[in-house]
C-alpha cells in the first residue's frame, strides 16, 4: 500500500461568531496550511471538504458553495460527510485519493459556520431524529447525551464528580491553545454547580458551539519528502456506522468505536493500543465522552477510564496524554474542524512542535477520534511518525 | 487506472413521480436487494458502503444516520459523500485501489416527492451573502445562462426543444423512466414560461428511486461471478467556481476539464469514435448541447448539427427518466452497464463495448463527474 503523511497544517481560530463567510474561514485554514509548508494551490491535486450538517451554516450544497474558499477552483473536489465525525474522517477520504495512486497531493479541508443558525444551532439539532417516531417528542441533543452519560454512569458506577475533571484537564489544556475559544481554570465545583441543562448534563459539561476551520495537506512518500524532512504517516484508518435505531443500543459503550479503532489499528499495526499508543486524542463533545472514548478505544477496560483520569494519567505530564490540545471543550466544537484539529494536535506532538502542550518524551505514535451521527459513528486515525 | 475495479452487480427501484406506498428506506432495500442478487453476493461480503445524499433534499440533518440498516450495512464501515452518485464511485474506486477493500457498495437516492417546496429549497443552494438577497430561484440561474448559451452557441429555442422531444419519446421505451411523453417541439414552446428562454418542458421533472451499484477489485470479479464484470476504465471529477460571478456562462469547463482525465484514465483519445453509448446529464434542455459540446466536440455550438445522430441517453435522459437529483449519475451508469451487458431491453443499442457516464450536480454548481466503462 502506498504510504500517505502529512505535511502541512492549518487552523483559524475557533469563535463563537466569526465575522468571516464559511468560505472565508475555509480560504483562512487552507492557505495556512499550504503557507506552513511552503506549497501553492498548483500543487494541490485535489481536495476533501468536510463539514457537518448543513443546517447550521443554511447552505444546501455546502461543498460547492465552500470549494473555492477550499482552494479547489478548476479542482477534483468531494464533500465528505459522517456527521460530527467528520472532522476525523477527512483524512482518512484524503488518504484514500493519495493512497489509491491517483493523486500524489491531496489539500481537506473541514470547516463549521453554527453561528448562522438562529436563535442558537442547538435547535438544528432537533432535524436529527427520526421524523416519524422522535421528532414528534420535540427532542433536543442534549437529551440523548444526558442519557447516554447516565446510562455509562450507572453501568459502571461512575460519579459527575469524576467527570468533571475531564471538563477542568481540557479547560486547563487549552489554554495553551493559540486556537481556543473560552479556555479557562475551573474546579470540579465550578462543574457541578453550572447550569443544569438536562440531567446529569451541567452547561460545564459542554464544550461550546464554534465557527472555525483546520486543514491539512497529505502527500505520498515522495512528494513528502520533498517539502518537509518529519512528515507524519496516515499509518491506520478505521471507521464504523452502528445502527440508526439508537433507542435500542446499550448506550454504555460504543461498540461501533471499537470497531473503528480495531480497523485502524490493525493497519497501523498495533497489537496492544494501552501499551503502544503514546498520545491520544478522543473526541470530546461532552465531558464524559472523553473516557466512553477512551473505553472504546482500547486504551483502557470498559467502566476504567475514570480511574486513569482520576490518578493523572491522561494529563499531559502522564504516561498516556488525552486531549493535550485541550479538546472540544477547551478549545471549542465547530463540529467538523474539531476533528481536524485533533489531528493536527498529533501532527504537531509527533513533530514535537506543539509549543507549551507539547507532551515529554518524543511521542510516536498518537491516536485521533471522532464521533457523531444518532450515538452512531466512530472514525479514528493512528498517525505515526519515523516510518511504519 | 493502476488496479483494475470492476462493477459487479446492479439494481435499482423505477422512478416514479411520487411513491406514496414505499419509504426511502423500503425504496434502498429493495434497490440493494436487486444489486447484491445480481453481483451473486449478500450484505455480508460487502466490506463498505458509500451513500450519496444531500440533507435538505432528504428532510433531516444528517442524512449519514440513515444509511446503513436498509443496506445491509450495520457496524461497517458507511461514510456519505454529499455529491453525485458518480462521485462516490470514484471514492469506492479509490478505496478498493488503495488495496483496503475488495467489494463496496454505493448507494443513492431520491424522494424528491417529499420535499413540498423543492424550487425553494433547491434556492438555498445559492450564496447566502450575494445571491439571496436578490431573491432569485436556481432555475432563473438556469434562465440565465440558457440565454447566454443560447446567443454563444447560434441556437434558438427550437433546437432546445427537440433536445425535450427526443428524450421523452426515448423513455417511452423505457420500463423504469417516470416522465415519457409523446410530445412535438410546439408544446415544449407553448408551454409555461418559468424563466425564459427556460420553459416548463425545459426542466426534468424530479422522480422518486434508489440505485445500488457494487464495485469490486479485479481478483473478486473474476471470481465466480454470475455476470460479466463491466470494468470501470476512467474516471474524473471536477469543480469549477460556484461563485455566478465568476464563471463562464456558455462553456461547460467542469465537464471538459471532468472527461479528459477520465479519458486519459481510459486511454480514450478521440470519444466519438472509441466511445458506443453515452449518457449525457440533461438535467435542463440546452444542458445537454452544452455538455456534449465540452465532452465530444471544441466549442459552443459544435454539437448542434451532430448530437442527434449519436447514441445518446437511451435511458430518456433527465428529461423523460427523471430528474434524481445525487442518484442521476447512478442511473445514467446503470444504463450503461445494461448497455454494455446487453440487458437493456427495450432501449438496447447493439454492439456496445464501451459507454460513458456523465452527470452534473444542478445549478447553481458547476460540478461535473465522468465515467468511462468497458466490457
Amino acid at each position: 500500500m502506498r504510504r500517505v503523511a502529512i505535511i502541512g497544517a492549518g487552523i483559524t481560530k475557533f469563535m463563537r461568531r466569526a465575522q468571516e463567510t464559511g468560505k472565508e474561514l475555509s480560504w483562512n485554514a487552507a492557505s495556512q496550511a499550504l503557507f506552513s509548508c511552503g506549497m501553492k494551490l498548483k500543487d494541490i491535486d485535489c481536495v476533501s471538504i468536510g463539514t457537518a450538517p448543513d443546517a447550521f451554516d443554511g447552505v444546501h450544497m455546502k461543498g460547492e458553495y465552500l470549494s473555492d474558499g477550499s482552494g479547489a477552483f478548476k479542482k477534483p473536489v468531494m464533500r465528505h460527510f459522517v456527521g460530527g465525525g467528520t472532522g476525523v474522517f477527512g483524512p482518512i477520504h484524503g488518504f484514500f485519493h493519495v493512497a489509491s495512486g491517483m493523486f500524489d497531493t491531496c489539500l481537506v479541508v473541514e470547516e463549521e459556520k453554527m453561528s448562522s443558525c438562529h436563535p442558537h444551532p442547538q435547535g438544528a439539532f432537533r432535524t436529527i431524529f427520526d421524523h416519524t417516531t422522535e421528532q414528534p417528542l420535540n427532542p433536543t441533543l442534549i437529551w440523548i447525551f444526558a442519557l447516554e452519560m447516565n446510562r455509562y454512569m450507572h453501568k459502571y458506577g461512575i460519579t459527575k464528580k469524576e467527570i468533571a475533571l475531564v471538563s477542568v484537564k481540557n479547560k486547563k489544556n487549552a489554554l495553551d491553545h493559540p486556537s481556543a475559544q473560552i479556555p479557562e481554570n475551573i474546579t470540579v465545583e465550578d462543574v457541578l454547580n453550572s447550569e443544569e441543562l438536562a440531567w446529569p448534563v451541567n452547561r460545564l459539561d459542554i464544550s461550546p458551539a464554534s465557527d472555525g476551520a483546520a486543514a491539512v495537506i497529505l502527500a505520498s512518500e515522495e512528494v513528502a519528502y520533498k517539502y518537509t524532512d518529519k512528515p507524519v504517516w496516515v499509518s491506520g484508518v478505521g471507521w464504523n456506522l452502528d445502527t440508526s435505531y439508537w433507542a435500542t443500543r446499550d448506550l454504555c459503550y460504543p461498540e461501533y468505536v471499537e470497531k473503528a479503532a480495531r480497523m485502524a489499528y490493525n493497519m497501523a499495526g498495533i497489537k496492544e493500543p494501552s501499551k503502544e499508543i503514546q498520545v491520544a486524542e478522543p473526541y470530546d463533545p461532552f465531558s464524559y465522552k472523553e473516557l466512553h472514548h477512551m473505553e472504546g478505544l482500547q486504551l483502557c477496560g470498559k467502566g476504567e477510564a475514570a480511574k486513569l483520569l482520576v490518578d493523572g494519567v491522561t494529563q499531559r505530564t502522564g504516561n498516556l496524554p488525552c486531549c493535550p490540545s485541550g479538546g472540544a471543550l477547551g478549545v471549542g466544537n465547530p463540529i467538523a474542524a474539531t476533528g481536524m484539529m485533533k489531528i493536527i494536535e498529533l501532527f504537531l506532538q509527533l513533530r514535537d512542535e506543539a509549543g507549551k502542550r507539547q507532551i515529554p518524551g518524543r511521542p510516536k505514535v498518537g491516536v485521533a477520534q471522532a464521533w457523531g451521527d444518532l450515538m452512531q459513528v466512530g472514525t479514528v486515525v493512528v498517525l505515526k511518525r519515523d516510518g511504519k | 487506472m493502476s488496479t483494475k475495479v470492476a462493477i459487479i452487480g446492479i439494481g435499482r427501484t423505477n422512478a416514479r413521480s411520487v411513491s406514496p406506498d414505499v419509504s426511502y428506506r423500503e425504496m434502498i432495500f429493495e434497490a440493494a436487494t436487486k444489486a447484491y442478487t445480481d453481483a451473486g453476493v449478500t450484505h455480508r461480503e460487502v466490506e463498505s458502503f458509500v451513500c450519496n445524499e444531500e440533507d435538505f433534499l432528504v428532510g433531516y440533518s444528517i442524512t449519514d444516520e440513515y444509511t446503513p440498516d436498509q443496506l445491509g450495512a450495520v457496524q461497517k464501515p458507511v461514510q456519505t459523500v454529499t455529491g453525485d452518485f458518480l462521485q462516490g464511485l470514484a471514492t469506492a474506486a479509490m478505496m478498493i485501489q488503495a488495496g483496503l477493500f475488495k467489494v463496496v457498495a454505493v448507494e443513492s437516492h431520491s424522494k424528491a416527492s417529499n420535499v413540498k417546496s423543492l424550487e425553494e429549497v433547491h434556492s438555498f443552494a445559492l450564496d447566502p451573502m450575494l445571491n439571496r438577497p436578490l431573491k432569485m430561484s436556481a432555475n432563473f440561474v438556469a434562465g440565465l445562462e440558457m440565454r447566454r448559451y443560447m446567443h454563444d452557441a447560434g441556437l434558438s429555442e427550437e433546437n432546445c426543444a427537440e433536445v425535450v422531444v427526443r428524450a421523452k419519446r426515448q423513455a417511452m421505451k423505457n420500463p423504469a423512466a417516470a416522465w415519457a411523453l409523446n410530445i412535438t417541439s410546439k408544446d415544449v414552446l407553448s408551454s409555461e414560461a418559468v424563466s425564459l428562454p427556460l420553459r416548463e418542458l425545459d426542466i426534468s421533472p424530479a422522480a422518486d428511486g434508489a440505485v445500488v451499484v457494487i464495485l469490486a477489485s479485479e481478483d473478486f470479479a473474476k471470481k465466480n461471478r454470475p455476470n460479466k464484470p463491466v470494468w470501470l476504465k476512467g474516471i474524473g471529477w471536477c469543480s469549477d467556481t460556484p461563485g455566478l460571478e465568476t464563471r463562464d456562462w456558455s462553456d461547460a469547463a467542469y465537464a471538459r476539464l471532468a472527461s479528459e482525465r477520465a479519458f486519459k484514465m481510459a486511454g480514450i483519445s478521440d470519444p466519438l469514435k472509441d466511445i458506443d453509448v453515452f449518457e449525457i446529464d440533461d438535467t435542463y434542455s440546452y444542458k445537454l448541447l452544452q455538455h456534449a459540446d465540452a465532452l465530444l466536440f471544441k466549442k459552443a455550438g459544435d454539437s448542434k448539427t451532430k448530437w442527434n445522430e449519436l447514441p445518446l441517453n437511451p435511458s430518456g435522459g433527465s428529461l423523460g427518466y427523471g430528474n434524481l437529483f445525487e442518484a442521476n449519475g447512478g442511473i445514467k451508469l446503470y444504463e450503461i452497464c445494461s448497455q454494455l451487458r446487453g440487458i437493456a431491453g427495450a432501449t438496447q443499442l447493439s454492439g456496445a463495448k464501451r459507454g460513458l457516464a456523465m452527470a452534473w450536480r444542478g445549478v447553481p454548481t458547476t460540478t461535473g463527474v465522468v465515467a468511462v466503462l468497458e466490457i
